[in-house]
């Protein structure tokens, strides 16, 4: 693989995990229990989503075959998605959705704030964005699985649930492949190694003051970033992508 | 599950350096931070602030509507009071 394949490869996966998420995010909108937090979730979905556009918009030049930001978005089948398989996991209950963000967004910030510095000047710029938001995102949630973990005993028990259930997708994070290291190497990318531990510090952090314990590393569920997805991608995709596929070209 | 209502808080932002925190509305928040965050998602989305204040609407005092008449009129008749005896120059936008 040569410096530019990977360079798309890797833009397109930062596009796939914001995109895959920013939908799951989507599929909560007008079912929070509370206004305010309705609309926080539907921020934070918008904010995935333009942040996928501005990757696919960056990926669909770097390719050079005219494909649009729609066209990554919509066109393309399940294999082709290459987003951790952590993003892609069902909402869940509020407790579960809160966990699964809190351990992407942990992760994602340090990658976000290891790429403004990284030499793919585009990806500079579009990390610096999204740092901003992600800082928000995860103070935001972090609050919340603080809540639910020192809460009541029910959302206390809930919320380790959560994070014994989703732990184990948090293995792929930092299995660093052919794509992560060209991108370290010759983009002065994120080094995942040391991401890894500081994430864990982080996240050790946030779980000892929501009084919830941090789950051993046993076996970890590996796959997205290669296009092998759990059940419930094609689910999602085929709702994503009914309107481009029934009506292509469709705008509004 | 019973429904119990979070308490409310009242708004205020900023929207720029120099002038006063203005009240915006209200909100719902179980505890400080979070009304924090709820003022600012639903307050700020478009660029609206850069500072906000919150506080339980349940802290206010507030005047009291039937001594509307002993607390206002009174001023009304002391025109003496009212800067309005000076010239403001132009382009002084906010006085």
């Amino acid at each position: 693989m040569n410096k530019n394949d990977a360079l798309l490869a890797y833009v397109l996966r930062l596009g796939d995990n914001a995109l895959i998420l920013g939908q799951r995010m989507v599929e909560l909108v007008a079912a929070y229990p509370e206004l305010e937090e309705e609309l926080a979730n539907a921020n934070f979905a918008l904010d995935y989503i333009g942040q996928a556009r501005m990757f696919y918009a960056y990926a669909g030049e770097l390719e050079g075959n005219g494909r649009s930001e729609d066209d990554l978005a919509f066109l393309r089948d399940e294999n082709e998605y290459h987003n951790f398989l952590l993003i892609e996991q069902p909402n869940g209950h509020f407790g579960d959705s809160i966990t699964k963000l809190v351990l992407f967004e942990s992760f994602y910030l340090l990658q976000l704030e290891a790429l403004v510095h990284c030499s793919a000047e585009r990806v500079a710029e579009i990390a610096a964005r999204a740092e901003k938001e992600i800082r928000y995102h995860l103070r935001h949630n972090t609050q919340w699985l603080v809540r639910l973990g020192d809460g009541t005993d029910e959302s206390h028990q809930r919320a380790q649930g959560s994070v014994d259930n989703l732990w184990r997708f948090t293995g792929e994070l930092f299995a660093a492949d052919e794509v992560d290291n060209i991108f370290e190497n010759e983009f002065d990318g994120p080094e995942l190694y040391s991401i890894r531990g500081r994430w864990r510090e982080n996240v050790a952090t946030v779980l000892a003051e929501a009084t919830l314990e941090m789950p051993e590393d046993e076996w970890m569920a590996s796959g997205g970033k290669e296009g092998r997805h759990s059940e419930h991608l094609g689910y999602m995709i085929a709702e994503m992508q009914y309107l481009q596929r029934v009506h292509p070209g469709a705008t509004w | 599950m019973s429904k119990k209502e979070w308490p409310l808080y009242e708004v205020f932002i900023r929207s720029k350096s120099g002038l006063s925190h203005r009240h915006a509305g209200s909100i719902h928040a179980a505890d400080d931070q979070m009304a924090l965050d709820h003022a600012r998602d639903t307050y700020t989305r478009r660029s609206e602030g850069v500072s906000i204040w919150v506080v339980r609407s349940s802290q206010i005092v507030a005047s009291d509507p039937a001594e509307t008449a002993a607390f206002f009129e009174p001023a009304e008749d002391k025109i003496y009071r009212h800067p309005t005896f000076y010239e403001i120059p132009d382009g002084v936008e906010n006085l």
